[in-house]
């Protein structure tokens, strides 16, 4: 299977204020996004994929003179693959509020001509789905055959077949909840934490000292990566492997590989996420969930995606989001009497499972596009 | 054929139109069949990863879980028809998930081999265990953990306050309704709570 080639990221403006949930608003501001594929003279074949913490609108191909940085879902969209680029239109958006190109934290608030830092509004994964239909609508794309999305993409998945049913043929949600648990919001809280409490943080306005939260980043991101792993895959890849043959008897030196991983992990992601945008995204994460306004009656919230037909897919070894979490998308679904099929996938990765390429969750995958592509033939 | 003819006198059991539970939907062939031909919709309920991937290639609604879990997914009396065929065999907790298919469903439909069936007694009595097209298992590495009869399945069927609206046998894709108990391979049974 081939992959898209290269790809270039593409940028809208939006002069006109998004109006967020918290009542705010999001001046102007630009949305950076990549599309693959050709958009059908009907318009009717285009794909939303919806990224997760640590991603953004780079989601297949590589770019000229940077082959070795694929996206972050190239196993998935390509030609031939899964979600088949010669027959979908796909497009990938970054969210309001990251730090790979659409408008952030780092960047200028036009109310002051400084960074925005921790005065960049408070965004939802609603607010999320807003920007992104405001940019289809640019692209000339009122329907979506599918959107598409794993962790915090299915629950933005899950939010468009809410708020804009008539708009979306098909909902894929991944490893995804109706809403984090208090265990889930307690890991965010931790890494957020780590990340206010390091000197170099300045209140969210470290931008204007020249310095960046690392050691913050780094053990938010140690923190979250041990919830993406399941018990299973650490101790396959790490067991109690040590750097050397004896204990060094160190309580600060690396001793174990699984420290070492950890750091490494913690060392990449400090040098390319931003403080701010950590918080905003785990804050979202935190927010999402859609049944509050119900009273937490999933069943009734989900009463307006009556025309949307729905894959819910969980991973038996994602403890972050269970499948038990799962099941409840799918019995509020059911009690609508919606189309909905349900995977889940014995896969021993935990939540990572949903950006690797396993045979039987890609063939779920790869059928539920085939018969969307069939139906739009 | 004798299985799509199963299949055809299964889905007369079913009204036009319900909304159907699949209880092991297998491939889900029973399910396509009754959206084409019988305007049915609903769920098919698989656990095994080929049969959820052959029911989606069939556009039918498949939801992956294990059935020993029982059907807490499902409200009281959601559904028009919960289907059991083939099924009731495979489940240690075979009496809770009829107790659970007459929960769900106004009507429930359940099909297994009958253990009663002629062959299959003559087999016993030479000393050794079945082995024929409803029973294809060698006794040691057998899925069906639960054999039981025709007749059995009355005595169950009363035990839990089912009443039965229908009951025959099947064999080569033909009813039974003659002295189903020994002539039939396969015991149907339709029934509903009393």
């Amino acid at each position: 299977m081939a992959s898209v080639g290269h790809v270039t990221p593409q940028s809208m403006h939006f002069a006109e204020a998004l109006p967020l949930q918290s009542g705010a608003r999001l001046a102007a501001y630009d949305l950076v996004y990549e599309t693959y594929g050709t958009l059908d003279a009907k318009h009717s074949n285009a794909v939303l994929v919806c990224h997760a913490l640590n991603a953004g609108h780079h989601v297949a191909g590589t770019y000229a003179g940077q082959e070795r940085i694929e996206g972050w879902w190239d196993n998935l969209v390509g030609p031939g693959k899964p979600l088949d680029t010669d027959r979908f239109f796909v497009v990938g958006v970054n969210n309001p509020g990251s730090c790979f190109g659409s408008t952030g934290p780092m960047h200028a608030n036009p109310a002051t001509g400084r960074p925005y830092g921790a005065d960049f509004p408070v965004v939802t994964v609603e607010d999320w789905v807003d920007a992104q239909a405001r940019l289809l609508d640019r692209l000339g794309i009122r329907r979506l055959a599918a959107v598409i999305g794993g962790s915090l993409g299915g629950m933005q998945a899950l939010s468009w077949s809410l708020r804009h049913p008539e708009r979306v043929g098909q909902c894929i949600a991944v490893a995804t909840a109706p809403n984090l648990s208090a265990q889930n919001i307690a890991f965010n809280e931790v890494a957020r934490r780590a990340i206010i409490t390091d000197p170099d943080f300045h209140g969210g306005h470290f931008y204007a000292h020249g310095v960046v939260p690392k050691r913050g980043l780094r053990v938010a991101r140690m923190i979250g990566h041990i919830t993406y792993l399941s018990d299973d895959s650490m101790a396959e890849k790490f067991g109690r492997e040590m750097r050397s043959a004896e204990f060094g008897y160190s309580t600060q030196d690396i001793e174990f590989q699984i420290e070492s991983y950890l750091r490494h992990q913690g060392d990449k992601f400090s040098e390319y996420f931003d403080a701010n945008t950590y918080l905003l995204i785990t804050r979202a994460l935190d927010y999402f969930d859609p049944a509050r306004a119900q009273g937490g009656d999933l069943t009734r919230t989900f009463a307006v995606a009556r025309p949307v037909r729905f894959l819910v897919v969980s991973f038996t070894t994602d403890w972050r989001f269970s499948p038990a979490r799962g099941r409840q998308i799918v019995k509020a679904l059911v009690d609508n009497r919606i189309d909905v099929s349900y995977a889940e996938i014995a896969a021993p990765h935990g939540h990572d499972a949903f950006l690797l390429d396993d045979a039987r969750y890609h063939g779920v995958l790869r059928v539920c596009f085939e018969r969307i592509a069939k139906e739009l033939a | 054929m004798s299985e799509r003819r199963e299949i055809e006198i299964i889905a007369g059991l079913v009204p036009q139109g319900a909304r159907v539970l699949d209880l092991g939907c297998g491939g889900g062939e029973l399910l396509a069949y009754l959206r084409d031909v019988r305007g049915c919709s609903g769920y098919g309920i698989e656990i095994d990863d080929d049969n959820v991937l052959a029911s989606a290639r069939r556009g039918v609604n498949v939801i992956q879980l294990n059935l020993e879990e029982g059907l807490a997914l499902f409200d009281d009396a959601s559904f028009d028809v919960v289907l059991q065929l083939e099924t009731l065999q495979h489940l240690r907790n075979t009496e809770k998930m009829l107790r659970e298919t007459a929960r769900v469903g106004r009507l429930g439909i359940v099909s297994f081999p009958n253990f009663a069936h002629w062959p299959n007694r003559l087999s016993v009595l030479r000393g050794r265990m079945p082995v024929t097209k409803a029973l294809p298992y060698q006794w040691y590495d057998t899925p069906n953990i639960r054999v039981g009869t025709f007749s059995d399945f009355e005595v169950l069927a009363q035990r839990n306050g089912l009443h039965i609206l229908d009951a025959f046998g099947l064999h080569n894709g033909q009813p039974v309704r003659r002295w189903p108990n020994l002539r039939a391979s396969v015991a149907v049974f339709k029934f509903e709570r009393s």
